[in-house]
């Protein structure tokens, strides 16, 4: 299979409609990052473990690496770019910052998503909980602590 | 007195304003928000990329055969061979001036007719796409004769041994031995002697972004920029001169933002020298990204040892003597620069030395093998000889039935036994403060007693009790000395610019700790103005001051003491030029808010006015030499080689006696770091560094074929700490400030990874001791909890 075969795809990307011609073997995470310029998702592992890559397809989080680009054909996509743009993450990312909840920041846009997802689905979680649904996203930083308080505090704000 | 200990007593007066804040980092915005920029998102013109063959064997000889099937693949632009990089680029090799006997061979950026570990650079193909170069690397045609490899330590050091590498003299590549008094006499006379064998697993750092270089070389001006994923910018601007033989000043290397580094990233690797000489070989901008596969066979692997210790006590629970051998398993060659050699020196330098032991003997060996090389890892060595010490000690108390945390405290050094020539490094501990504090925190007794009952019904919980002492801020003498062009110092440039921005340039980088936040914290606090005002920068060698870069829990504790006085000395300078403009005396001048002010409050002028009249309109002050408002800083231990930092940490676990599984339960750390700058970001250094240690003593490890293969070499297999695997972490902090230095800071980044792996250590043997059960083996598997269980059984 060689780059040269390429495939037409319309994706809505972060709200907008989008045409990309994409070698029909390039996975969803790296067409993101090196066809559609958008490097906020990272890439760690390319095997589906560590969750950097973590993007929402159709609204659901997905592994960015486990997808290739040409499914995403006809589906609505977001990014950490466009769930700041939007400001939907806004709650979530100021308590990450506040809370010091990243440290070299690799993580952070897959944690975020996964995080968000949580918050979105507006359940009531403990602390286990939480690190229950982080348990596909690996921090090599800070220890976890920081991120479960800042997404309890988020969820918890929620409630009120 | 010294000047250095006149600016200590000065700066001393300064303990208020920003430092000591929980102030959020200024770059974690940035980074939350999809915005940060890694090495891969680097976009240098349009560049090439790189592929690497590495080699399936341990120990082979290779030919290569035809490589223009490859060569005419799709998007190839060139297939580049190890002959052919020889010519840009000379071999190295890694040498200590202090350790003469320690003798590695050379290395060369990809293998010439002979490999010594599998996954070491053999070709390289440069292609318009990875993908492509990955296509390319399915073709190549190689002949492969495979040789016996050796992969054992302990047979690495048999006569009879095949060599990891042949231009070795011998396998043993570190032997050293520390003998303090009669440890034999201690050993055959105590009233208690209780020992341990211990085993730790071989890990690597798994940093989430993995290593990588974009290169870029211009023949019309002969200069090279290359953008690194590193630690260390300085360190590898020498590397790539030296080893391209080009002048300093032509080599430029910048860290973008760093994805997690922890040791992995300061060294210098085969794979990233060959893709910066290829991009100087065929004059075109080269990207290297390693993928996850490629990184556990070629990132510096760590902490592969056994050990086996003996402690002798009277009957009153004093330690009389101690006794330590300890193997470590290196890789084919020595790291290059700062060698592979230092995890062994800090277990024997360390080992027991937070306590009064009178008779001591210790050795460390080293032996070459044919797996990747190992280095440098998160807290370097430490974590092993706190484990050692702490877990003969428990031991002991259980051997002599006295209380874990009373023979901690009956044998911890007190300041009375450094008076006069004792070891300055030990001054100004608080092991005593530490652990009473720790007792209260975790609720010793109710802990205790919790435990008693819950093994009545079968459930062993197990209590760890670690005490750590930490090299941090480690100054000129441990590379400088042994000849390695590392800088030891840490350094700024503080410049108030025209608009009134304050910008400081330094050589402590960063890759998330925090401590560009606190340089800034100690600027304002030093200059007396906002913390807005100051954009800290780091990572690029053509506009920081030298200096080391982020290793040996130093950005606060070197850089920022380096930035304490910048920001005086800009101070003191802003007064001068105010007081020769106003006709004001110096003495009645001050400076909050960015505003100077008299003594009684009159405001003078903002420090954005004085830049303007600095930088612009010059005539007005009526002095002959202006006093500089760009002000470069040093600083480097100067009494001691590093400063001791201190604690102590615990962590209650529970056994499954059944299934041999572990959880860990809740975890507590009290840490003495000195003056805490900002405790938000210092508590986060702490807890991170205590998940990389309980993933370390439970589940990571580099698994070996006997033929040298890797045979766990990925995410999913290799197995690291995630979320609900981890407990929360309480830290609490004792304040004992560094006496050299005005800020009184020592480092913290390491603090959590020493002590936690001897935490675990702890409360594994003290949940296994009612079964009477032993675990000597590292990770803390199922497998390895069983097995210990069972070999009591047996024996019964």
């Amino acid at each position: 299979m060689r780059d040269s075969q390429v495939q037409d795809i319309t994706v809505t990307l972060n709200g907008e409609r989008r045409e990309f011609a994409v070698p029909v073997r390039r996975n969803l995470v790296d067409f993101l990052r090196h066809d559609a310029g958008l490097t906020g998702s990272h890439v760690g592992c390319e095997a589906g473990i560590c969750g950097a890559c973590n993007v929402r397809v159709d609204g659901v989080v997905v592994r960015g690496c486990l997808m290739f680009a040409v499914q995403a054909d006809g589906r609505v996509v977001d990014t950490i770019e466009g769930i700041t743009a939007s400001g939907e993450a806004e709650a979530l990312q100021q308590a990450f910052v506040e809370r010091n909840a990243l440290q070299c920041g690799y993580c952070t846009p897959g944690m975020l998503m996964t995080g968000l997802e949580l918050v979105n689905s507006g359940r009531m979680v403990s602390r286990e909980e939480i690190r229950e649904e982080l348990s596909g996203n690996f921090c090599r930083c800070t220890g976890y602590h920081a991120i479960v308080d800042a997404i309890e505090h988020v969820v918890e704000r929620g409630r009120k | 007195m010294t000047e250095r200990t006149k600016v200590a007593d000065e700066v001393a007066t300064y303990t208020e304003g920003l430092m000591g804040k929980s102030v959020p980092r200024q770059t974690a915005r940035r980074l939350a928000t999809g915005r940060g920029r890694y090495l891969d998102d680097i976009d240098a013109g349009v560049p090439y990329h790189v592929a690497f063959y590495r080699s399936p064997y341990a120990r082979a000889r290779f030919t290569l055969g035809d490589l223009s099937a490859a060569q005419k693949m799709p998007g190839i632009l060139r297939v580049v061979t190890g002959e052919q990089l020889s010519t840009v680029c000379a071999p190295w090799v890694t040498r200590l001036e202090m350790l003469p006997e320690h003798v590695s061979a050379p290395q060369h950026p990809l293998a010439i007719s002979e490999v010594y570990w599998q996954g070491e650079p053999v070709v390289a193909v440069v292609a318009k796409t990875r993908a492509q170069a990955e296509d390319a690397l399915d073709v190549l045609e190689i002949d492969w004769h495979d040789l016996e490899p050796v992969v054992d330590a302990a047979q690495a050091l048999q006569p009879e041994s095949p060599l990891a590498h042949p231009q070795l003299p011998s396998n043993l590549a570190l032997q050293r031995e520390i003998r303090r008094g009669d440890v034999e006499a201690a050993l055959s006379k105590a009233a208690c002697v209780v020992q341990h064998r211990f085993s730790f697993g071989r890990q690597t750092g798994v940093p989430l972004e993995a290593r990588g270089v974009v290169a870029r070389y211009d023949p019309r001006t002969e200069e090279l920029v290359v953008y690194q994923s590193h630690q260390s910018p300085f360190q590898m601007q020498e590397i790539y001169a030296k080893q391209l033989s080009m002048p300093l000043s032509q080599v430029r290397v910048l860290c973008p933002d760093v994805g997690g580094a922890f040791g992995i990233k300061l060294h210098a690797y085969p794979d990233e020298m060959a893709a910066v000489a290829i991009a100087k070989l065929l004059a075109v901008p080269i990207k290297y990204q390693a993928d996850r596969l490629e990184s556990f066979v070629s990132d510096a692997h760590a902490r592969e040892a056994v050990a086996t210790a003996q402690l002798a006590l009277d009957g009153q629970g004093r330690i009389l003597g101690l006794s330590f051998d300890a193997l470590f398993t290196f890789g084919a060659v020595s790291l290059y620069p700062r060698s592979s050699v230092g995890e062994a020196l800090q277990v024997l330098e360390m080992c027991g030395m937070a306590y009064k032991v009178p008779a001591l003997h210790g050795r460390v060996r080293g032996a070459f093998v044919n797996k990747v090389p190992s280095g440098a890892y998160r807290a370097v060595g430490q974590p092993l000889a706190s484990a050692i010490i702490e877990q003969l000690l428990d031991n002991a108390a259980a051997s002599l039935g006295m209380d874990r945390l009373e023979i901690r405290r009956k044998n911890y050094i007190v300041e009375a036994d450094l008076a006069g020539d004792g070891d300055k490094r030990l001054r100004g501990l608080s092991l005593h403060q530490c652990l009473d504090t720790l007792k209260e925190n975790i609720g010793y007794e109710q802990l205790r007693q919790r435990q008693e009952e819950l093994r009545t019904l079968g459930v062993y919980r197990g209590i760890g009790l670690c005490t750590f002492i930490e090299q941090t801020g480690v100054g000129a003498g441990l590379y400088g000395r042994n000849g390695v062009p590392v800088a030891g110092k840490e350094s700024v440039r503080l410049q108030l610019g025209a608009s009134g921005q304050l910008t400081c340039y330094t050589s402590a980088s960063e890759s998330g700790q925090g401590a560009h936040t606190g340089l800034a914290q100690i600027i304002a606090d030093g200059l007396g103005c906002p913390m807005d005002a100051i954009v800290v920068r780091s990572g690029d060698t053509q506009v920081d001051p030298t200096g080391g870069g982020s290793w040996a829990s130093r950005g606060i504790a070197l850089g920022g003491e380096a930035a304490n006085r910048a920001a005086r000395q800009l101070r003191a300078n802003v007064l001068a030029i105010v007081s020769a403009w106003k006709s004001v005396d110096v003495a009645d001048l001050e400076i909050d808010h960015g505003v100077v002010s008299l003594s009684d409050g009159e405001m003078i002028c903002s420090l954005q006015q004085v830049a303007r009249l600095a930088h612009y309109d010059s005539t007005q002050i009526p002095l002959a030499d202006i006093p500089s408002l760009s002000i470069e800083c040093s600083y480097s231990p100067f009494e001691k080689p590093y400063f001791m930092a201190n604690g102590i940490q615990a962590a209650e676990i529970e056994l499954d006696a059944e299934t041999g599984q572990i959880r860990v339960l809740d975890f507590w750390v009290v840490e003495d770091c000195g003056t805490v700058i900002n405790p938000l970001l210092v508590d986060e250094q702490i807890r991170g560094g205590v998940v990389q240690g309980i993933g370390a003593a439970l589940f990571e490890h580099c698994i070996y074929s006997d033929t040298g293969q890797m045979s766990n070499a990925s995410l999913a297999d290799y197995l690291v700490p995630m979320a609900s695997e981890m407990p929360d972490i309480h830290v609490a902090h004792v304040s004992t400030p560094e006496k050299e230095t005005g800020i009184g800071a020592k480092g913290v980044g390491e603090a959590g990874t020493v002590g936690s792996i001897g935490a675990i250590w702890s409360a594994v043997n003290d949940a296994l001791r009612p079964l009477e059960a032993a675990a000597e083996n590292q990770p803390f598997t199922p497998d390895v909890i069983l097995s210990a269980i069972l070999r009591k059984l047996q024996a019964d």
